[in-house]
């Protein structure tokens, strides 16, 4: 199934990425190839086979609820585009 | 003439060379063949400090396991205090506040980092050619591509800047390079490496490993990396195994398994002529050769390019331009710092995958791409695990073809995944690979893939060693340098 300039326009939206005019055709065409080559495993029959998350068989691993990292605020934030008294800042959100 | 680790370890062993010379010399290298190779995005001219520091250690008689020995790291593992940029616009202006564990790992252990090495952008590549700072060239021919997604760890060594590196591997990255440019590269198994502080691309695919020019040295910068790290929750909590041990075992006795699938249609003639003589000489190695039939192989491209770019379009949603990375000029508002900062610093290929994968996920797609992608992951692990009830090891050619000219597959993104349609279906499963140089085609080097079981890195290297110990590939280099 191809995808439609509106698919592009939705998926480009929620990963918060814009999609210029000029390259809409070339992206779609790009895209598609690429999901046609994927859809080759629609038609394999998967109804008694469980999905597999990840190759390790294993719990998650719990420890003790204690800070172990140091304070390191300003270092942290040295490569941050814009800080204030430790904050991250962004344009205005809230009129 | 190049040298391998063990040999420059020997100098430095009895005192034939200092660390700061080896050093000098590395650096020199790698500046002077930037321009034509472009393998570096950083070179750390201050890492003579390091060399120093090692001589004196050496000195006292303080020296790690690979005191003095200098190497480079692929421009993704994390750096306190060293432009990490992932071959990205994104984090060109970047400085890690710490060092990934296996950067640590290295340190303790003596070894010194000349610089990060250049890369597809965050790793999505097969060529070298997605890198925000331009691509890496093959050092056999500067025409051809080194492969990628580590193709400045693979160019580097193969160029004989530096004897080993470290490398990425999610779906070939470290393999595929190797082939490309005559070198040993491994894939351990995942959880064998920490990925602490290496930048992420597919969390359950994504390892780190060594590549160098043999076998021996993968296995030595292995031992220096390998381990649990109660700060990756995907590590695992298993004894590391001596893997310079393990390399004596030999492949005699062994059971190879010849999948039907990775000789088929597809393969270049010429590799496939230089796979089988290297086959030959296993068996003539003691090594007993059967068939084998995996019809599942070919689900996996189709499932690798769900899973992963899902997986992507995740982990990089972490880059918004607010807390590091690049920022867009004069934003509009929130939404219009988030969308532009992206569109504006990821390139062509990163955006098209954070796009695939947001909607594989999306609602209405997600049962009928990314559940079914991972049904077909459980149906190749299952396919690999009956297969290693009666082979010890999986051979077969690392690449279909050798290096290809730049700007062959740029505009064909499904031509350039084909690329790794051997060596995807190891990170699926999540078992070990490693990549020998077997010999040449068209005059572009040939690699010899092994798989493994999980966890047995050493059968892997034993065998890569024994090739190398009746071969002399490995010691083949470009002219012209």
């Amino acid at each position: 199934m191809a995808l439609s300039a509106d698919d592009l326009h939705r998926a480009a939206k929620l990963a918060r990425l814009n999609v210029a005019p000029q390259s809409q055709q070339a992206q779609l065409d790009a895209l598609n190839a690429v999901m046609e080559m994927v859809s080759a495993m629609q038609s394999v029959d998967t109804s008694d086979v469980e999905p597999m998350a990840h190759p390790l068989f294993q719990s998650q691993v719990l420890r003790e609820d204690v800070a172990v990292e140091p304070n390191q605020r300003d270092k942290y934030q040295a490569s941050a585009p814009n800080t204030d008294a430790g904050y991250y800042l962004v344009p205005k959100v809230i009129e | 003439m190049m040298m391998t680790l063990k040999q420059q370890l020997d100098l430095l062993n009895s005192q034939k060379a200092s660390a700061t010379e080896l050093t000098q010399e590395a650096l020199q290298k790698a500046h002077a063949l930037q321009d034509k190779l472009n393998a570096f995005v950083t070179i750390d001219d201050s890492s003579l400090e390091a060399a120093k520091s090692a001589d004196e250690r050496r000195a006292r008689g303080e020296n790690g396991l690979l005191d003095g020995l200098p190497i480079a790291l692929k421009d993704i593992f994390c750096t306190d205090g060293l432009k990490t940029s992932c071959g990205s616009k994104m984090l060109d202006n970047f400085v890690a506040p710490y060092d990934a564990t296996v950067v640590s790992k290295l340190k303790s252990a003596g070894a010194v980092s000349i610089g990060k090495l250049n890369m597809d952008e965050f790793a999505m590549g097969s060529s070298n050619e997605n890198s925000f700072y331009g691509p890496v060239k093959n050092p056999w021919n500067t025409q051809k591509v080194p492969g990628g997604s580590s193709g400045g760890s693979a160019a580097a060594v193969a160029a004989g800047i530096v004897s080993a590196t470290l490398g990425t591997d999610t779906g070939g990255s470290i393999r595929q390079p190797a082939s490309f440019c005559g070198i040993t590269g491994l894939k351990p198994t995942y959880g064998r490496v920490s990925r602490y502080g290496m930048v992420a691309y597919a969390s359950s695919l994504d390892q780190g490993g060594p590549m160098a020019r043999t076998a021996e040295d993968c296995a030595l910068l292995l031992s220096a990396i390998a381990g649990h790290d109660p700060r990756d929750s995907t590590s695992v909590n298993r004894p590391v195994d001596d893997y310079e041990t393990a390399l004596s075992q030999g492949v005699a006795g062994k059971v190879i398994g010849l999948p039907n699938q990775y000789f088929g249609e597809g393969l270049d003639e010429g590799v496939r002529k230089v796979v089988d003589d290297a086959i030959k000489a296993l068996e003539s190695l003691g090594a007993k050769v059967v068939e084998l039939d995996l019809p599942q192989q070919s689900l996996a491209l189709p499932a690798y390019y769900v899973i992963a770019p899902a997986e992507a379009s995740s982990n990089l949603s972490r880059y918004d331009g607010v807390r590091f990375g690049y920022r867009a000029e004069n934003p509009a508002d929130l939404n219009d710092l988030y969308c532009r900062s992206r569109s504006e610093a990821f390139g062509e290929e990163v955006q098209r995958r954070i796009i695939a994968g947001t909607y594989v996920l999306s609602e209405g797609y997600f049962d009928a791409y990314y559940r079914q992608a991972q049904r077909l992951r459980r149906m190749i692990y299952n396919e690999f695990a009956t297969a290693f009830e009666s082979v010890d090891m999986i051979v077969g050619p690392t690449t279909p073809t050798v290096a290809f000219d730049l700007g062959q597959n740029t505009k064909d993104p499904v031509a350039m995944y084909l690329n790794d349609i051997y060596t995807i279906t190891a990170n699926l499963a999540g078992i070990p690979g490693l990549s020998v140089p077997c010999g040449f085609s068209d005059g572009m080097p040939v690699g010899l893939q092994i798989l493994g079981r999980p966890f047995e890195e050493g059968t892997l290297l034993a065998a890569g060693h024994a090739y190398q110990r009746a071969t002399d590939w490995h010691t083949q280099q470009p002219e012209g340098l």
